[in-house]
């Protein structure tokens, strides 16, 4: 794996909710710097798992280590205020609140780095155009892009991301995969995906999930670079998208 | 059409809709006249509805404790106007505006202070679990409607009304009662700072957004728990305050005034859709103005009356008029 310690690790994790044991011990050691993927069909647990690093729902045993601080046990906001963005599934956009405004939550003080602003624009331009429209006016595509720019309009250590390309057209992934290599110049990100030609073509390191537990981690240019072990990795979901 | 309707104002037309359908069977000056004791039991209904709505909103809970800072803040207020009787009742204005004024500031006080201890000691042990809520909500309210009775005894009380708001004025041949205009003015002015918090604050943006969403603002690093105290807190001291100004409009005042009232106030959040105070004044609105009219149309359908509107209202729009998350 690539130098320098991890931004993130977590060991032998389990999460339940409610009856149903959900994470069987997920053990994961994101890197820092680059994008770095967790691969998996659906139901593997790769949602359960941005979740429960976020506090959203609690490790019932295990470690979360982010950076030297120990979070398994610590509230959400104080998660994110250690400098973890989350862009969840559902991307979370306040559809009554305008672009603006969904961006102005997530800055440290209610206001704007003109020159972070700018390189959003640049990345995004749908932003800077409904900027004072309210987000649920914006198509699926562009809530995506505003969840993304919400999560970058401060510097973050570490971003973790739910499928972004779900439901996208080719052209708009393809823009995605432009915007994540920029934001991997200055964040670690941690990228959850199904689709693996996008995972692919951005990630540095895979780990593949499958029933609540990691079944591979290594380089992702070796999983790619290896056809047998895709086919016996991942499952006919994921050949599906290539 | 539609849209032509949407420019002009859409849903907000309502009222207006109800006014000018119930001029054609009213004569004019007891049309006025009911027009506004229907604003201003519209906007002290407001009062005890906007609070609610936002609790609701914000966190999902259910607080059928609510009617009681109602009640508090009603016999509160009296007990403070009746303490500075001889401000009431003397010829001096000023002295009169200003036992009010005490007497719904003393009301406010009290609801943001039992506000903050109800949150803290009945409600939240219970987020999250809505039949607990209902459960705890209401044993709470049976407690304070208790301690009503203890305090102030289970008889009526009559409520002393400052003298310069105790008449009327004359337009025309229309007589309007100062009182009214004077509620609708308070509750206008609350509903304006509210607009303006929501609006114009970074504390209102956070609310409007955990109102939507409440894990996403907790994942971009704000405590929503401290928000929500500071929401009941506010939601407690308003609903003390349309207490206070329902007592003084009564004018006698009983310990089931809050619960009593607790009906159009349900009706109202009901009908302007959770979260939003949007919603709130615009339901208000329509069911104070309902309420009047139909009291003098059919006297025996006034309560009744709301109930349809509210039904016909979620019928054609389940989640109320103006909700705060778009569905
Ligand atoms: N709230 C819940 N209660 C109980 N079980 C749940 C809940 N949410 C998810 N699960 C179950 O947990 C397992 C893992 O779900 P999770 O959402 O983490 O999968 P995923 O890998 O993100 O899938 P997808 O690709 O479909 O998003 C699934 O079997 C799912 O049915
Ligand atoms: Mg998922």
């Amino acid at each position: 794996m690539s130098a320098g310690g991890s931004a993130l690790r977590l060991d032998d994790v389990h999460t339940d909710l409610g009856q149903h044991r959900i994470l069987h011990g997920v053990s994961l050691d994101v890197p820092e710097g680059g994008v770095h993927v967790l691969l998996g069909r659906n139901g593997a647990g790769k949602t359960t798992t941005l979740r429960t690093i976020m506090g959203l729902w609690r490790a019932r045993s295990g470690a979360i280590v982010f950076r030297h601080h120990d979070i398994t046990a610590m509230a959400t906001p104080d998660i994110a205020r250690l400098g973890i963005a989350y862009v969840p599934e559902n991307m979370g956009i306040f559809g009554g609140l305008t672009v603006e405004e969904n961006m102005r939550l997530a800055s440290n003080d209610g206001s704007f780095d003109k020159g972070r602003l700018d390189r959003i624009f640049a990345l995004f331009p749908a932003m800077q155009k409904f900027w004072d429209k309210p987000a649920h006016a914006l198509s699926g595509g562009q809530k995506q892009m505003l969840a993304i720019s919400r999560a970058i309009i401060e510097r973050r250590d570490l971003i973790l991301i739910d499928e972004p390309t779900k439901g996208l057209a080719p052209s708009i992934i393809r823009a995605m995969i432009d915007a994540f290599r920029e934001i991997a110049k200055e964040t670690t990100i941690l990228l959850v995906e199904q689709n693996f030609l996008f995972a692919r073509s951005l990630g540095a390191t895979v780990a593949v999930i499958d029933d609540g537990r990691i079944v591979h981690t290594g380089p992702m240019a070796e999983l790619a670079a290896d056809e047998a072990l895709q086919t016996r990795l991942l499952s006919l979901s994921l050949e599906a998208h290539q | 059409m539609k849209t032509t309707l949407a420019r002009l104002g859409g849903v907000y037309l309502l009222p207006v809709a109800i006014g000018i359908f119930t001029l054609f069977l009213i004569p004019t000056s007891t049309w006025l006249t009911l027009t506004i004791a229907g604003l201003a039991m519209g906007m002290m209904i407001f009062l005890m509805a906007s609070g609610l709505s936002l609790i609701f909103g914000l966190m999902d809970v259910l607080n059928f404790g609510h009617s009681a800072f109602v009640s508090f803040g009603a016999f509160i207020a009296a007990s403070v106007l009746a303490a500075l009787s001889s401000w009431v009742s003397g010829g001096s204005a000023a002295l009169n505006i200003a036992a009010l004024l005490l007497a719904v500031a003393a009301a406010t006080t009290f609801g943001a202070a039992a506000g903050w201890f109800f949150e803290r000691v009945v409600v939240k042990p219970v987020y999250k679990d809505h039949l607990r809520q209902i459960l705890v909500t209401m044993g709470a309210l049976i407690v304070a409607e208790q301690l009503i009775l203890a305090i102030w005894g289970g008889v009526p009380i009559a409520v002393p009304r400052p003298a310069v708001l105790e008449g009327s004025i004359l337009i025309g041949n229309v007589a309007i009662e100062t009182y009214r205009v004077f509620a609708f003015l308070l509750g206008l002015a609350v509903y304006v700072a509210m607009y303006l918090v929501l609006r114009r604050t970074r504390i209102g943006l956070l609310i409007r957004a955990g109102v939507e969403n409440r894990e996403m603002v907790e994942a971009l690093g704000f405590r929503i728990d401290r928000l929500f105290i500071g929401v009941f807190m506010a939601g407690s001291a308003l609903a003390a305050m349309g207490g206070a100004m329902w007592a003084g409009y009564q004018a006698l005042i009983t310990p089931t005034l809050g619960a009593e009232m607790m009906i159009l106030v349900f009706i109202v959040v009901i009908i302007g859709g959770l979260g939003s105070i949007e919603g709130s004044l615009l339901g208000a609105i329509m069911v104070g103005l309902t309420a009047n009219y139909v009291a003098f149309l059919m006297p025996k359908m006034a309560l009744a009356s709301n109930m349809i509107l509210m039904m016909a209202i979620l019928l054609w729009r389940p989640y109320g008029l103006k909700p705060a998350v778009q569905k």
